[in-house]
């Protein structure tokens, strides 16, 4: 990816100096910046309490920052916006069609006239087949790949994941991350993804925030300079090795400023 | 990407000996489950009936079982109109149980003003006992099923309340934080989250409440007292009772006892239908 056009290119999506403080004093986010560009994917890399999903839930509206700004810029709103959370969050009375129109269906659209979208989305991740199962006759993985289909099928131009693979077998967690690089290749979609797993961040991303806690914020921005797509191969070779030991001495350092 | 390790095929081998007690196990449990009440019926009837005969106790302190039978049959058009009448309470006051219960259940989680102001006082009238508002109710209210039917709703609504209030405010809050974020409307969070996720828990409440509104109907017509045209089961035992139609009384009994069976299996069978698909409550395990 040149990094040129990048520079020049307005952000998506900027913050700046963003602060949250909870009832109680508690400051859960100090001074996060970040510029968020189209097509990029961006890992929020941190332990426990360092406020990556505080960061996640502002960008998504669902908590206003105490200081700071968060801007969509030129025509972007919230409404270009997908989720995945760390559950499935399906509807248990819903078939997974049903579920991946949601968003949809939440804008008053009526199912007929988004049908190809919903079957589209599904057949992206694999699950056009399973269309009219509830989700209880699925497992794990495949209520996370419909919850991923949800979040795609308006085809939002950023995509927020809160660490989505964390419940998953380390399988299912491999095959879903090659499949989530294939997604966003095949959508060109940003992603913000937020993880404490340091393989996970190196594997996926081209930016990887590392943040403390205590109070939470940003210490180091790594770039993975390797080029897309990336597969098996990239998983074991000599680079990703070193991509990871740079992630997680930063990792370290992140944990000994809380300690 | 393939699926097909997610299902794991099942080898036909032998069964071993934990697989074969677990299997009488269950057949034991599939057939126990009818049998034996049955045969506990059958044991305490014989018992009734050899008791009234050796004791030759006469019918108008205690009539046989098969004297029961006999009256129920042979009293069967006024006992049958009866039931009518009592029905006809019950499942008036249930639908007004529903209408009434779902509907506040439904206000008071849009506003925590009207649910802070008046649930103190729907805890108040459950927990204030039926027979002792009715004579009020018959006094002022002129209608004598207007009567009945307020008695019903008043004792078989709170579940259906208590328990829709209960579930419209446990909808997962992945799912709310999700409704939130696609920017849907009060109305689209009620209908398409609220709702389904209170549907267990309001059948939970319904089958309660079928249960207490032929309760409500029967007490509130005990309070009614004789009401000539139009008199339910409650009636009928009322007047056999001063008539020392002892037959007759159990006779009537058996139907209200048959009544309410049949109003809980049918709402039994209601909630498994709607839940069948996705609730854990119907599911059937399997291993």
């Amino acid at each position: 990816m040149p990094d040129l056009s990048e520079a020049v290119a307005d952000p998506l999506l900027r913050i700046e100096g963003a602060d949250k403080v909870f009832h109680g004093g508690v400051v859960a986010l100090k001074g996060l910046s970040l510029d968020v560009h189209m097509g990029d994917f961006i890992s929020l890399l941190g332990p426990s309490g360092c406020g990556k999903s505080t960061a996640l839930r502002m960008i998504a509206d669902l908590l206003h920052p105490t200081r700071g700004r968060i801007t969509w810029t030129g025509s972007h709103s919230t409404q270009d916006l997908g989720v995945v959370f760390q559950e499935p969050t399906l509807m248990p009375w819903a078939t997974v069609k049903q579920n991946v129109w949601l968003p949809y269906r939440l804008r008053g659209k009526s199912f007929n006239s988004v049908q190809d979208d919903v079957l589209e989305a599904l057949k992206l991740v694999g699950l056009e087949k399973f269309q009219n199962a509830y989700p209880r006759e699925l497992s794990g993985g495949m209520k996370m790949r419909v919850s991923i289909a949800r979040a795609m099928v308006t085809r939002p131009k950023l995509i927020l994941m809160d660490e989505p693979f964390a419940a998953l077998d380390e399988i299912t967690r491999f095959r879903l991350n090659n499949d989530l690089l294939e997604l966003k290749q095949k959508i060109g979609c940003t992603v913000i993804f937020v993880t404490h797993s340091v393989f996970e961040s190196v594997f996926l991303s081209d930016r990887i925030v590392v943040m403390a806690a205590r109070p939470g914020r940003v210490i180091r921005e790594l770039r993975v300079d390797a080029p897309y797509p990336r597969d098996e191969e990239f998983r074991t070779s000599p680079e990703y090795a070193a991509f990871c030991r740079e992630a997680s001495d930063a990792l370290h350092e992140a944990m000994e400023l809380a300690a | 990407m393939s699926l097909a390790d997610e299902n794991t095929p099942i080898t036909p081998d032998a069964p071993d000996a934990d697989e074969l007690a677990r299997m009488r196990q269950a057949r034991f449990e599939k057939i126990g489950k009818w049998t034996l009440p049955v045969i506990v019926m059958v044991i305490m009837l014989v018992a009734w009936d050899r008791i009234v005969v050796l004791n030759e106790i006469p019918h108008y302190i205690l009539p046989g079982p098969g004297l029961v039978i006999e009256t129920l049959i042979k009293d069967w058009p006024i006992l049958f109109d009866a039931l009518l009448v009592t029905l006809q309470i019950t499942l008036m006051a249930l639908a007004v149980a529903v209408l009434g219960g779902v509907g506040l259940a439904v206000l008071f989680t849009q506003s925590r003003w009207v649910e802070m102001s008046f649930y103190p006082y729907a805890v108040i009238l459950q927990v204030t006992p039926i027979v002792s508002i009715a004579p009020l109710i018959f006094i002022y209210v002129d209608s004598r099923l207007a009567g009945l039917l307020l008695c019903a709703w008043l004792v078989a609504f709170f579940p259906i309340l208590s328990n829709t209030t209960l579930g419209l405010n446990s909808a997962d809050h992945g799912l709310r934080d999700l409704f939130r974020i696609y920017g849907a409307t009060r109305w689209q969070r009620l209908r398409y989250l609220q709702l389904p996720s209170a549907l267990p828990y309001f059948l939970g409440g319904l089958r309660i409440a079928g249960g207490l509104s032929l309760i409500g109907a029967v007490v509130a017509e005990y309070v009614a007292g004789t009401g000539g045209i139009g008199s339910g089961l409650a009636f009928r035992i009322l007047e056999a009772g001063y008539r020392l139609n002892i037959p007759r009384m159990f006779a009537a009994l058996i139907l209200i006892a048959g009544s309410g069976v049949v109003i809980f299996a049918g709402l039994s069978f209601l909630s498994h239908m709607l839940l069948r698909k996705w609730h854990e409550s119907a599911l059937k395990r399997d291993g």
